[in-house]
């Protein structure tokens, strides 16, 4: 069966190790936060200004001054920061953030994203997501592999408008877990009860499965 | 010690006139200098470009300027939620500028620090590069953006002192620091304004040569623009 939204973020906490800085986009990757293994010790980024984010507040403890990248409110955990985003953008650009995990509108199959633009539609804008993607070391998407009409978002090549190019290094999406390797998209993982053949027609780029494909496991 | 304080928004806002660049801090709805939004709109000037990392909602922050259609160009990394800004875009009414994130920061800090430009890789291979200068250092392609010239700098901070020492609270420290200083005149609405002395100097973010001008804003609405909470 294939997965939903928060499975597949339970999926990627299980990338989290120990000591790592992660920043998290909107959507998905959000709901990683909800899934780090007890054991170990991660810091969230969010790019507005604060590093160590805790949980939602409980109601009648929001502060307008404390907010995340999507402009909800947050807490802090004990030992996080406040900068400002000059600061903020330090970290991401001098690649001192561990990972960095985001929702695409498409990947291409040498690594592109895009996830900011549809031409046509009203543009919102990139946000920080251009500077994230142009100097992360490791960047996870969270995506859903076909959109509404049912076409596979993993492409030869993007269609969109890119947000970053060669960026991408491994994909979760309701389906498989993907690692981008020169020949395209190595399929490593597959979702309990996926077929590959249902996963092959969901990959428009270029398939390779993996000697080693095996279920997914989120113990 | 030099003084920077005047007596109101109205004092703090002189010589804005049509036509100017303003630079606005706050990241979303938190940290805008609301006060002095409010008190453009009463002034009512117009043709303004504004440098701020969104545009506010419909009914606050920036969104005011916008119903009054005050702001002719407006540069920003993300302006999703704003009708009146959807509808000006795309009459073509208002001129929309997007860059990156951390880009749009660095522009802003560059004017600040009076470094003419520099290289960032944000962007590169994407069209928000097109038509700029590129070049590779370490086998990556970097893009050279200039610093942002803008006649004023509008910024909030929590406290500050009669000197124009500036403390942040919060997230809502976001892009104010890096504006200060950037413009030609800074301005800086605080929630709280003490003596001189009263402030710890290893606590001040922002040393008072940042800033021109200072006041105590007379209402923080300070609205949230996606309450969250957990259930349990």
């Amino acid at each position: 069966m294939a997965l939903d939204k928060n499975t597949i973020a339970k999926r990627i906490a299980k990338e989290l190790k120990d000591g790592f800085y992660v920043n998290l986009g909107i959507g998905i990757p959000t709901l990683v936060a909800n899934h780090v293994p007890p054991e170990i010790a991660i810091e969230f980024q969010s790019e507005n200004g604060v590093l160590g984010i805790g949980p939602f507040p409980f109601e009648g403890d929001e502060d307008a001054d404390l907010i995340n990248a999507g402009k909800q409110t947050i807490t802090t955990m004990p030992g996080a920061s406040f900068f400002d985003s000059s600061m903020s953008f330090s970290m991401i650009r001098g690649k001192h953030i561990d990972l960095t995990v985001l929702g695409a509108m498409e990947v291409a199959e040498n690594g592109d994203i895009a996830n900011w633009k549809i031409p046509g539609k009203l543009v919102k804008g990139m946000g920080g997501a251009m500077d994230l993607v142009a100097s992360a070391q490791n960047i996870i998407v969270a995506m859903m592999q076909v959109n509404k009409r049912g076409e596979s978002k993993l492409l030869k090549k993007c269609s969109l408008p890119l947000t970053g190019i060669k960026c991408v290094k491994k994909i979760v999406t309701e389906l498989g877990v993907y690692e981008i390797i020169a020949e395209g998209f190595l399929l490593v993982e597959y979702a309990p009860g996926v077929s590959v053949e249902r996963i092959k027609n969901a990959t428009e780029g270029n398939l390779i499965i993996s000697n080693g494909l095996k279920e997914m496991n989120f113990s | 010690m030099i003084n920077k304080k005047v007596r109101n928004v109205a004092a703090a806002l002189k010589g804005v006139k049509d036509g100017m660049s303003l630079m606005l801090g706050g990241f979303g709805l938190c940290g805008i200098p609301e006060n002095s939004i409010g008190a453009l709109v009463e002034i009512g000037v117009k043709n303004l470009t504004c440098i701020s990392n969104n545009a506010g909602i419909d009914n606050f922050g920036l969104g005011l300027l916008l119903q009054k259609k005050q702001i002719k160009k407006m540069i920003a990394s993300y302006v999703g939620e704003n009708a009146e800004f959807e509808r000006q875009m795309l009459s073509g009414e208002l001129e929309v500028e997007l860059t990156p994130q951390g880009t749009l920061t660095e522009r802003c800090r560059a004017a600040q620090a009076g470094i003419p430009a520099f290289y960032t890789p944000a962007g590169c291979g994407t069209e928000v590069v097109e038509g700029k200068e590129t070049r590779r250092f370490n086998g990556k392609m970097h893009v050279l953006e200039t610093a942002y010239e803008a006649d004023f700098s509008i910024v909030k901070a929590w406290k500050g002192d009669e000197a124009g020492n500036l403390i942040f609270k919060g997230t809502a420290r976001n892009f104010n620091p890096a504006m200060c200083g950037a413009g030609k005149i800074t301005i800086a609405e605080v929630e709280e304004l003490v003596p001189v002395g009263t402030l710890d100097p290893n606590q001040i973010h922002i040393p008072g040569i940042f800033v021109n001008r200072i006041f105590q804003g007379t209402k923080f609405e300070k609205r949230i623009e996606q309450r969250t909470i957990r259930l349990n």
